[in-house]
């Protein structure tokens, strides 16, 4: 296989390179270990398009997110992604310590450029958000904050890279870099090799690993894990605006945040660990999350109960804490985009846009004349919820399928969910298929659509239930048929538990 | 948007539903319409192949789709029109109800009356925040009965339950018979929350292990389940460090409760009791609402189907009364009070002046087993009305008794029932 640009990594930062370069007349080849696009750091955080506020303008990642916040309301409107801004966001504060380090933010959202922030009194803040902890006695409002589906925008800068010939392969990992006269040659996959003039790598947790296959590097990723708490959408009222702790010296401060789909987001914590696959919660961590933040701000909200899911997610942080955006230093051909931490999900149109420049400059010979027959968006999802009664009569007479309810709790159709195993970026599991249609996102988890969703895969892409998987690999949600396992020949262990 | 009109609408056509609208077509009702979400009548009972259903209603031993099976033929004789496949989106205040299938797209139905019957659902790993990894192979417990029972699959070989609720346990045999190896059964409580019967008949006769005040601490596994940590738990039912065992599985089954399904109840601005979490009722289970009535898992979780179909045939009843303009214009309501030691009691009120029942049926569940009690019935003035002697109540057992009404007078406005101790008097 050949190509000319040959992108690592299908989060959020390899997707928007993709889309981004989709305009040019070039071939686009993405590679992605996982089942699924957004299987990383881009499926496991705040969901919030930062303002920049918070956030050092001097460093590259805030001269970025600066840059993307201008851009980004008109790109999620070409691609149809669901984006709510500003919502805005208050800071909270309980002590004098607190209005000092708010202070400060202040200044530094002020030098940002950001306007109509405001420092709350006591009386202002609750005015604001009733709810909150009578004793928070400090805030800082600022008008600028927004919040984001990061599933449906990967999906759907990958979906627009692909209708526009780029070409996304799943389940394909890179093995190693071929290079040749110092320059890159192309790489080694699972699934064969691919000859490339340009590698971009957007390997999130493992940027470190893949730049290493073509150089000696200077930086690590130092995964940084970050536990949430996913409330049921009945507490989405108890506030009106993304609200932040306190900041403290190494933090922005925990958030609890609304999600595009109404759920209530509260997290996380930051511990350093070294294993890129440990996604795990602990109940210490949670405890701390809840008992310091959640409770603290606002205590109403259950420890327990109307939790939807909790979950952790790893920031892939370099250890010199801001992007590295940078053609190798010996090889020529390859460019790493590495150390994507917060606000990673905010910047990646800026940082797409930066890596257009590296590329123009890596490789002369690229065609970057627009690419014929551009489309700048895609077709929309059919979210029937959203429609008006009306229009949904209308699309069900043409295909019963959106007529069937499959997942009660969100009201989602088979007809939905088939179409979304069918996109440009196919769903081929039951937690793609959660992430693009929210079946089995809603209170029972699962538990009443789960076997029907499974049933749909199995049918729709002509494979045996037992082949099904919850996110691919061999996560199986099924073991064997029944009586096969008492047929079963040979000892096995029946043994219990016993304390 | 096809518009239909209907003297009561039942959403779902499990037992409830199924109970409720027969009892209002034999006291009257014309034009009735089951809404059901499913392709088929009868609910979870499909999935419930086990038997021990019937034995008070019917006095005879009957599994689960043998006793929808007795609904739905009595259904079939009579001209309730029934639509499967059938999703209520929406209840009206202007008693329209908002549905949709394959067949007729959106609908519109206006009623006079309507029976909420959409049963309940289990609670999750997600509600209780267990904590660790999230691979495959942790689901409900009914879950994993559809995949056997409906879909004929299994969903492991090592199976952990966490929760000793009824599904979780029946499903500890039902896997058992499969050749599934089902390791224990952790419960956080110091008691089983399941029916004493099904304790015996699905633990003790295969030799699974029953863990009481134990929970499980952390799940292991990337793809799919490799292992659970379990702990001991002390009072407060946290866990006690160092009792910490890992037990390798495939498969971690929850049996953790089962909460009340009303999205449509809350919707419509239903009155909700925070205990049950279904909607406060009345003796005939009116709501809030003077026509929307409720019945079975939607209103409080039941123990034994026969329960749902007694509670369903009061509303049936009662919205057949309102329909045809047998209910009594005036009310004065008595309120129902509970002593700490009872979880929940259901009517949470009743009607003084109703004068078409002899007696008003409670249903109530205990917080914590207990032996040699009885409980006590008192009005607003102290009086005792009645005792009710029991020698076993655990929480897992609903316990249902009737309150004859000559004991109200015009001066009750309340009566509280409380649990006291046997020997103490």
């Amino acid at each position: 296989m050949k190509t000319d640009v040959l992108i690592i990594g299908g989060g959020v930062i390899g997707a928007s390179i993709a889309h981004q370069l989709a305009k040019y007349n070039m071939d686009i080849i993405l590679v992605e270990k996982a089942s699924d696009v957004c299987m990383g750091t881009s499926k496991a955080n705040s969901a919030m398009i930062h303002s920049g506020f918070n956030i050092k303008g001097d460093t590259l990642k805030g001269k970025l997110a600066l840059e993307a916040n201008k851009v980004i309301k008109q790109l999620c409107d070409d691609l149809s992604v669901g984006y709510i801004k500003p919502l805005g966001s208050i800071t909270v504060g309980f002590e004098e310590s607190d209005l000092e380090r708010m202070k400060g933010t202040f200044e530094n959202g002020t030098k940002n450029g950001i306007k109509g922030m405001k420092l709350l009194n006591q009386k202002e803040l609750h005015e604001m958000e009733p709810n909150l902890n009578p004793e928070a006695k400090y805030g800082l409002y600022e008008p600028e904050t927004g919040i984001i589906n990061p599933f449906e925008f990967t999906v759907a800068l990958a979906e627009n890279a692909v209708i526009n010939g780029a070409k996304v392969l799943l389940e394909t990992e890179v093995l190693d870099v071929m290079v040749e006269n110092k320059k890159v040659k192309g790489v080694k996959t699972n699934k064969g090799d691919i000859e490339t003039k340009v590698i971009i790598n957007a390997a999130g947790l493992y940027a470190d690993k893949i730049a290493n296959m073509v150089e000696d590097i200077d930086f690590e990723i130092k995964p940084r894990k970050g536990e949430y708490f996913l409330y049921d959408k009945k507490w989405r009222g108890i506030l009106n605006h993304p609200i932040y702790s306190a900041p403290t010296k190494v933090s922005k401060g925990m958030i609890i945040v609304p999600t595009v789909d109404g759920n209530l987001l509260a997290g996380s914590n930051a511990e350093t660990i070294d294993d890129t696959t440990d996604l795990a919660t602990s109940s210490k961590a949670l405890n701390g999350i809840y008992g310091n933040t959640i409770s603290h701000l606002f205590p109403q909200l259950p420890r327990m109960g109307d939790v939807i899911t909790t979950f952790a997610g790893l920031r892939a942080a370099s250890t010199n804490e801001d992007f590295i955006i940078e053609p190798a230093k010996t090889v020529a051909g390859f460019i790493n985009v590495a150390g994507i931490q917060s606000p990673g999900l905010t910047s990646a149109p800026a940082i797409a846009m930066m890596v257009e420049g590296l590329v123009r400059e890596a490789d002369h010979d690229l065609d970057f004349a627009s690419r014929p027959n551009y489309e700048k968006g895609r077709q929309a999802p059919v979210v029937l919820a959203d429609l008006p009664y009306e229009e949904r009569t209308a699309l069900i007479e043409k295909n019963p399928d959106f007529g069937e309810i499959v997942c009660r709790c969100e009201s989602i159709s088979k007809g939905e969910i088939k179409k979304a195993i069918h996109r440009p970026i196919p769903a081929t599991n039951i937690d793609a298929v959660k992430r693009r249609v929210r079946a089995g996102m809603g209170r029972c988890q699962g538990g009443f659509c789960g076997p029907k969703v499974l049933d749909i895969l199995s049918e729709e892409l002509k494979i045996s239930p037992l082949e099904v998987t919850q996110k691919g690999d061999k996560s199986f949600v099924l073991a064997s048929r029944n009586k096969e396992l008492s047929l079963e020949e040979g000892d096995r262990n029946y043994e219990k538990i016993s304390i | 948007m096809k518009k239909l009109a209907y003297d009561l609408v039942v959403i779902g056509g499990g037992p409830a539903g199924l109970a409720s609208a027969l009892e209002a077509k034999r006291n009257g009702v014309k034009k009735i319409l089951i809404c059901e979400r499913a392709p088929y009548l009868g609910g979870i009972l499909n999935q419930c192949i086990h038997n021990g259903f019937g034995l008070s209603y019917f006095k005879e031993e009957l599994t689960g789709p043998e006793y929808a099976e007795r609904f739905i033929t009595e259904v079939e004789k009579t001209d309730i029109d029934v639509k499967l496949g059938t999703m209520v989106l929406e209840i009206l205040e202007d008693k329209q109800i908002i549905a949709v299938n394959r067949k007729d797209g959106m609908f519109i139905v206006e009623t006079k009356a309507t029976i909420l019957a959409m049963g309940c659902r289990e609670r999750t790993r997600g509600a209780l925040t267990i904590p660790g990894e999230r691979p495959a192979g942790v689901m409900t417990a009914g879950a994993a009965q559809n995949y056997v029972n409906l879909e004929g699959y299994i969903p492991g070989k090592e199976v952990v339950i966490l929760g000793s609720g009824d599904i979780g346990l029946i499903m500890a045999r039902r896997l058992t018979l499969e050749g599934v190896n089902v390791k224990g059964v952790l419960e956080v409580m110091p008691y089983s929350t399941g029916l004493v019967r099904n304790k015996v008949q699905c633990l003790d006769d295969f030799g699974i292990p029953l863990l009481l005040s134990h929970t499980i601490t952390e799940i292991h596994g990337k793809d799919r389940v490799e292992g659970v940590t379990i702990a001991a738990v002390d009072e407060k039912l946290q866990p006690i460090e160092g009792t910490e065992q890992y037990i390798s599985c495939d498969t971690l089954l929850l049996s953790v409760g089962l909460i009340p399904e009303n999205e449509l109840t809350n919707k419509l601005g239903c009155e909700m009791d925070r205990v049950t979490k279904g909607p406060i009722v009345n003796e005939k289970r009116i709501t809030n609402i003077p026509w929307v009535f409720a019945c079975g898992n939607v209103l409080h979780v039941h123990d034994l189907v026969d329960n749902v179909t007694q509670e369903a045939e009061i509303a049936g009843k009662a919205a057949a009364a309102l329909i045809t303009g047998k209910m009594n214009d005036e009310e004065k309501i008595v309120e129902v009070t509970h002593d700490k030691n009872i979880g929940y009691v259901l009517p949470q009120h009743f009607d003084a002046l109703n004068n078409q029942d002899k007696v008003v049926k409670f249903f109530l569940r205990v917080k914590n087993p207990d032996e040699d009690i009885k409980l006590v019935v008192k009005d607003n003035s102290e009086k005792v009305l009645m005792n009710v002697k029991k020698s076993i109540v655990e929480p897992g057992t609903m316990i249902t008794f009737n309150l004859p009404r000559q004991f109200v007078t015009k001066d009750t406005s309340s009566i509280d029932i409380s649990i006291a101790r046997e020997q103490a008097e």
